[in-house]
């Protein structure tokens, strides 16, 4: 203890001239985001820029995070898959009955949808994007497991579908950089016409990039959910229906 | 607050919620009440995002904390609590 | 006053790495450790954050308005999903962990020799 508090008041002392020798809150130095403000609108027609940066200017930076994303998908699969068969698969024998809980289960999962698809579809001209859009679309899908208790939606569970659709996800991002490289220019250029400000036919290829990384985060989250809620997600038996 | 302050003081409230908030998710020892403290903690750094002119970010740290976070650790708490009520032969050991 | 935001920063970094430090169960060492990433969030923001600044947002607004920076958004947007499924991996681990020594609390976990 004697020896914490001269440690705690030095690196205290050092991180509090740290702070004050920072520019002041709102004080903003760096020429970068203010050269982006008034290029990218005029350079690329997408009145999001935030999107246009994600997706264009530091397109490599976004395609790294989508590969981190896909390798710790890859790595929770590999921990939690049972190769011993010790872990038994317990069947789910309730349901919801709740019929309010239902009916506000099934508005949400259409609700979830159409906003998922419009984040989607609209990021890069409005706020959004493929990456919450990705999630919100996951979401809907996870609310149908709870709601519904009679199907199966096996499809939605099974890893031989979600996987090749994650890969086309992220494979996509890599195949629209490498189009470029095929046309003769560096890596990720946005080769297609530009379109008109403010409608979905602008940006180029980041409209495409963009539905590629909504994919890639809408399959990779629900290989997630099925991995974490595999034991729960079991269909009823038919002679548990009945009780 | 001096008068050359650049911070405006609805932003300077919400940066002290965000900075309340995050003890207290610290300080929630219980792993299930904690999903829930964070998912609270979340809405703050929503406000936060949204006060400091950020709809993007927003909208992800909105939807992640109220669909993802949530489900992955209650997902795990359900997993720790059922493998332990079940008997010590079929665990795999 | 106006060094508050840096200071939020480093208080929440702060606490989220005493809540890693003094944790006695696995799960809970992953939520706090949400609360380290967002510090970074918070930091990142307001470096970039320009006084009057709006959003970066063009759509029915004059090209000429101030704005705030929107590389540090790009930047917290994507990371903010894709810490998500980091901490997932790491619950991943906790349970692989309660698998095989049968305790979530990292202190007890002594010899893992499955």
């Amino acid at each position: 203890m004697a020896l914490l508090a001269p440690a705690l008041l030095g690196n205290g002392a050092l991180l509090a001239w740290a702070i004050a020798g920072l520019p002041r809150f709102g004080d903003y130095r760096g020429p970068y985001g203010l050269v982006l403000n008034r290029i990218v609108v005029p350079l690329r027609h997408t009145t999001n820029v935030v999107m246009g940066t994600t997706f264009d200017v530091r397109g490599v930076d976004t395609m790294g995070e989508e590969f981190i994303l896909y390798a710790s998908v890859i790595g929770v699969t590999l921990l939690l898959r049972d190769e011993s068969g010790a872990r038994r698969v317990e069947r789910r024998t309730w349901r919801l009955r709740a019929d309010a809980v239902r009916l506000v289960g099934v508005v949400m999962v259409g609700g979830g949808l159409l906003v998922g698809l419009w984040l989607v579809a609209f990021g890069y001209i409005t706020p959004g994007g493929g990456f919450p859009g990705g999630v919100v679309l996951s979401g809907a899908i996870l609310v149908l497991y709870l709601v519904g208790s009679h199907c199966d939606y096996s499809p939605f569970r099974n890893q031989h579908v979600l996987d090749p659709l994650e890969a086309v996800g992220a494979g996509g991002y890599v195949v629209t950089g490498l189009a470029a490289l095929v046309a003769g220019m560096p890596f990720l250029t946005n080769l297609f016409g530009f379109g008109r400000t403010g409608t979905l036919a602008s940006g180029g290829s980041i409209g495409i990039l963009n539905g590629a990384a909504g994919v890639a985060v809408t399959f990779a989250m629900l290989l997630l959910f099925a991995e974490f809620l595999e034991t729960y997600v079991v269909p009823l038996e038919p002679e548990d229906v009945g009780s | 607050m001096t008068v050359a302050s650049t911070l405006v003081p609805l932003q300077a409230v919400v940066f002290a919620l965000v900075a309340i908030g995050a003890p207290l998710v610290v300080l929630t020892r219980d792993p299930l009440r904690q999903a829930l403290v964070n998912g609270i903690y979340g809405v703050t750094l929503v406000c936060l995002f949204v006060v400091l002119q950020a709809p993007d970010p927003a909208l992800s740290m909105l939807v992640v904390s109220a669909v993802a976070y949530p489900l992955v650790i209650l997902a795990a708490v359900a997993r720790v609590r059922g493998e332990r009520r079940r008997p010590k032969e079929t665990r795999d050991e | 006053m106006s060094y508050l935001p840096y200071a939020v920063a480093a208080w929440l970094c702060l606490v989220g790495l005493a809540g890693v430090a003094t944790s006695r169960n696995l799960i809970h060492l992953a939520v706090c450790l949400t609360v380290t990433q967002s510090s970074s969030y918070v930091l990142l923001l307001s470096v970039g954050y320009v006084k009057h600044g709006k959003a970066p947002i063009f759509k029915g607004v004059p090209l000429g308005a101030t704005a705030v920076d929107p590389v540090v958004q790009a930047l917290t947007l994507t990371d903010v999903v894709v810490s998500v499924v980091v901490v997932a991996l790491i619950l991943a681990l906790a349970l692989d962990a309660h698998r095989l020594s049968g305790t979530v609390d990292p202190d007890e976990i002594v010899d893992v020799s499955g």
